[in-house]
Order: C-alpha cells, then structure tokens, then sequence
C-alpha cells in the first residue's frame, strides 16, 4: 500500500486552498498555479513508472479493508488519463495568462482550474462508485464555476442549463447507485465485480446498467443526450473551453468504459450491442453538427461528440483490438482537442470573430501557425503517422472482428467528414483574400502559440512513436480484458 | 413500510419533473430540489428500513436483524452536496435574472444570431 496515487489529487486541491487567499496578486496567482500543475505532473510520472513496474496500485482510505473503506485505484488506464489531464491543464495555465484577461485572473479563475483538476485526477483514480459520484460533483462545482466566470450574458444563459442539466443527471446518479446498492449490497467496484455475476436475474442488473449509460451518457455527450453540450461549451471564453472540450466528456467516457468492462458484462449481448448502436449514432450526430456550422468553435466541439462516439463504439467491442484503439483514441483526443481549440482561439483573437464567413487570408501573414494548425487537423483525421491513426486502425480492425462491423464503416466513413470539417476552417481563414485582423502584440501571440505547438507537437511524438507508447496503452488494456487482475489488486493486500 | 417509501418517493419524481417542465426559473429551481429529495429517499429505501433494530452489530444482536449503517452515510454526503448546488443555482438564478432581465426560460433561448 503507497499513497503515491493520492498526490495527483491532493496536491491541486493544497495549492487552490493556498490561492483562495490572495486572489489579487496576480504574478503570485500565475506563479503559484504553474507551480502546481508542474508538480502534480511530477507526482504522476512517479506513479507512471511505479504502477508500470509493480502493476496495479490500491490504498483504502482509513486502513478499513477494501470492501468496507473507500478504495482508491490506480491502474495503467486511470494513470495514463491522469497524466494527460494534468499535462493539459499545465498547458491551459500557460495559455490562459495572455488570453484570460486581468478580471478573470483577479476573481479566482486559477483556484477553479486547480480544483476541476482535483475532480478529474479523482474521478479517474476512484475505486469506489458512490465515491466517483463526489469527485463527479467536485468536478462540476468547479466547471459550474469556470463556465459562468465572467458573468456575460450569454454565459450567465446557458449555464443555468448546463447546471439544470447536472443537477438531474446526478439526481439519477444518486438513483442509479441506489437500485445497485439494493441489489448487490456494495459499492466498491472490485467487490462489485465479485458479486455480480453471482447474481442469476441479469434483467434488473441490466436495467441498472443501461441507466448508468444514460447518466455517464449525460456527461460523457453520447446521442441523444448530448444536446446541452454544442450550447453550452460555446459560451465560456477559449481556455476554459479547451479545458472542457479535453477534460470532461472523457471523465464520463471514462465511467462508462470502466463500469462496462469490469462489472457489467453480465449481458454483454444486450449492453455493449446497445453501446455499439449509440456510439454510431453519436458519431453521425457529431459529424451533421459539424458541417453545419460556420463558426470555428462550433466546428470543433461538434468534432468532441464524433470522437466520444468513436472511443465507445471501440469500447463496445470487447475484443483486444477494439478496446486498446480505443484507449489510445482516448488520450490521443484529449490533446488533440485542447491543441485544436488553442489554435483556433488564436485565430478567433486574430480576426476578432469566430466566424468562419468574415476570416481569410491567414496564410500570407502567419504561415506558421497555418501550417501547426493543418498538422492537428491532419492528427484529428487520424491520417498516418500522426496520433489519430493507431488508435483509430486499432478500432476499426476490433469492429471487424466483432459482430457490428458495419459500424467500422461508418467510423472509417465519418473520418472523412471530419477531415473535411476541419479543413474548412483550414480553407476559410488561411486561404482566399486578406481580411482586416486585429493588431496582436508579438509577445501575446507567442505566449499563445507556444503551449499551441507543443501540445501539437506532444501528439506527433505520440503518433510517429505509437510503438514507444503501445506497451503502456497494452498493460491498460489488459486491466480492462481481465478484471481478476483488478479485483485481486483491491481485495487481496 | 417500503412500499409506502416507494410512492412517497414516486410521488416526489412526479412533483420534480412538473416543475422542471415549467418556463419560471424559481419553480425549475424548486424542481430540482424535489429531484434530489426523492433520490435520497431512494437509497434510504432501498438500503432496507431497519425499523428499531440498531445499526451496529453488539452483544445480542444478529447479524441479519440489525441496521444497514451504510445508506445514511451516503445520504449525508449526497444532502451536503445538492445544498451546495441549489444554493449556487438560487445565486446564479438571481444574477441571470439581473444581467438578462427575465426569469423565462423561453427568452433564455440561444441562436447564433441573437448571441
């Protein structure tokens, strides 16, 4: 027993108390919350390499024994997920300095990233289902925060609906662990996945799982109740919105991957059929969404739905190659949209709109960034050797060996449209006639393009050395493929 | 005595879902927290009702006829966090209420155009 994997959450959490006291300073501010970040990545990496070396790491809060005390897990699926979080949020501090602007900073926006970290680095590190509920709600308290700051009119409207939404998807939560509760008898997941299949009636198990699809379905954007996530995400200011595009969605991806490989496969003929159809239809949803607009954050955050939709339809599968494509697609996709959403904040910046109708020209004065951008729309794609395509191969060769591969059609199809969704805006603001720009001080661009091009430069590493990175992405899988490995981790110390 | 719990709690559902389809943002509000009411009364049902018997296990006492401790522990922490979040929600109503003038949920649509 280590509490090393608990660093990862208490350390954001100890240096947001510490901000919380002088939110004017703010140098300290900045300082402070980099240093944060800086050192919970350290604290991450430890764990990488000591869950790589000894496997899966378990502490129970308390010293009560697994079934009765509050589990905490690590496994290489929630360290790898932890590890990309925190990298993004280091980056969204940076990015956020030159963009945020000075009130923002004054009114604790730093304290709120730190503490949606702590939810996150929780959710993902959780071993326990009533206590992934808390750290749920610890991570929407500071994005009910995050998405309101500011306090504009359109942000002040639309996050009353994303906060109604929340609220009756926790109701659920709370509704949904009740009826497993009254089942099972336990809340740990590790024991959960003992009893569980000692249970004969698999219908009323069954019930209870396809409602924890629709609440981590709340979160995680899948059809048809991704509806409150095109609003919503489109109203906070650009760092924020990176922050979610890359972090929260994949906390409820990252529920439903976890419950739907380790204790519900009581009727995987049912469920993960039922997982398969959604996924697809997510992924179409997505892709409509789109090409539909003419507004580059849109376009970007409809591109969040078609990549959740194509994560799960690889989880679905339940086979080695479905499930570690979609685990590579997962991290894969949490930096490539923060990277993808810092890039086109800059060209929001530049041109003083996200209109895609009123940009042109980018490409004669900034061909640099043009060329970072095309490289992240290329990765998006999944074209070879960049990040996307390992993953996405991975998904497509595990839906052909399952029974819906007329899903991987229609995964393999849709990269096409979401080629051309993000070559649009390539083709809008960087090519064609020079348009008026906003005069940008050379300082701030760079302070913005910076944590740009390495995020992008971060998934090229991850494409063009797929090999370095597989092993990882394997012993995740293997987790996954055998839940003894983690029930033994949890029950037996 | 469950099955009493069962339509208190049914009840509560129905009562938050009338509200929640209202335009006015305070009966919303309301709604929600009715929402919440009927999920706790939830687990506390479905954890079993232990009537008088105590919910630890001492001398005398079997295992099958005492309390299940759990289900109020879980109540407790998910009462603490749907306060904190009506509270926030009652703030943030007001404050919309001041920035946009109106407390109907049909003036709070979003177009691109009128963004």
């Amino acid at each position: 027993m280590i509490n090393l994997l608990l660093f990862p959450i208490l350390i954001p959490l100890l240096f947001a108390a510490i901000l919380l006291f002088f939110p004017k300073n703010i140098s300290l501010q900045r300082i402070i919350s980099a240093a944060a970040a800086v050192a919970t990545l350290i604290s991450v990496l430890f764990l990488l390499l000591k869950v790589k070396a000894d496997g899966v790491q378990a502490v129970t809060l308390g010293s009560w024994d697994a079934p009765f005390g509050i589990t905490m897990v690590s496994d290489m699926l929630s360290v790898l997920l932890v590890l990309s979080a925190t990298i993004i949020t280091l980056f969204v501090i940076f990015y956020s300095m030159p963009t945020i602007g000075i009130d923002r900073e004054k009114s604790f926006y730093y304290p709120a990233v730190l503490f949606l970290l702590v939810g996150v680095n929780g959710a993902f590190t959780t071993g326990d289902i009533f206590n992934l509920f808390v750290f749920f709600e610890v991570l929407l308290m500071a994005s009910y925060m995050l998405i309101v700051h500011g306090g504009e009119k359109p942000q002040l409207r639309e996050s009353i609906k994303y906060l109604l939404v929340n609220v009756i998807s926790s109701a659920l939560f709370v509704a949904a662990v009740a009826f497993l509760y009254s089942v099972t008898g336990t809340l740990n997941m590790a024991d959960l996945a003992v009893k569980i299949p000692q249970i004969e009636e698999t219908g009323i198990l069954t019930v209870i799982a396809v409602m924890f699809l629709v609440v981590f379905g709340f979160k995680a954007a899948i059809f048809p109740l991704y509806f409150w996530l095109p609003g919503a995400y489109h109203a906070p200011p650009i760092p924020v919105l990176a922050l979610f595009g890359a972090l929260l969605t994949k906390v409820g991806v990252y529920a439903i991957i976890r419950t739907y490989t380790l204790f519900f496969t009581m009727n995987i003929a049912f469920t993960h059929e039922l997982l398969g159809i959604i996924a697809i239809l997510t992924i179409l949803a997505g892709c409509i969404g789109a090409l539909a607009y003419f507004d580059v954050k849109k376009i970007i955050i409809y591109n969040i739905i078609i990549a959740v939709g194509v994560i799960l339809f690889g989880i679905a599968q339940m086979n080695e190659a479905g499930i570690e494509g979609a685990l590579f697609y997962l991290v894969h996709d949490m930096l490539i949209k923060a990277a993808l959403f810092f890039l086109v904040g800059i060209v929001a910046v530049i041109f003083g709109t996200s209109n895609l109708r009123e940009m042109g020209g980018l490409m004669k004065t900034y061909p640099v960034l043009g060329w970072v951008y095309l490289i992240a729309a290329f990765g998006l794609a999944g074209i070879p050797p960049l990040s996307g395509f390992p993953g996405k191969l991975l998904i497509v060769q595990g839906g052909f060996e399952g029974p819906q591969f007329w899903g991987s059609i229609v995964v393999l199809a849709t990269s096409l449209l979401v080629l051309l969704s993000a070559i649009r805006i390539f083709i809008y603001a960087f090519w064609g006639e020079p348009v008026k720009t906003v005069p940008l001080k050379k300082r701030s661009y760079y302070q913005m393009f910076v944590p740009a091009v390495i995020l992008v430069g971060i998934t090229v590493i991850l494409g063009v050395g797929a090999e370095l990175f597989m092993p990882l992405i394997n012993g995740a899988g293997e987790v996954l493929l055998n839940p003894s490995i983690y029930i033994d981790a949890v029950l037996k110390e | 005595m469950e099955i009493i719990m069962s339509f208190v709690i049914g009840f509560l559902f129905m009562a938050a879902v009338y509200l929640m389809l209202s335009k006015s943002l305070i009966r919303i509000i309301i709604g929600t927290g009715l929402l919440s009411h009927g999920a706790h009364l939830l687990i506390l049902t479905m954890g079993g009702l232990g009537g008088t018997a105590p919910p630890v296990v001492a001398d005398g006492v079997s295992v099958s006829d005492y309390a299940d401790p759990l289900p109020q522990a879980l109540i407790l922490t998910a009462i603490v966090i749907s306060f904190a979040v009506t509270s926030f929600f009652l703030v943030l109503a007001y404050r919309a209420y001041q920035e946009l003038g109106t407390d109907n949920m049909n003036l709070m649509r979003g177009t691109e155009d009128n963004d």
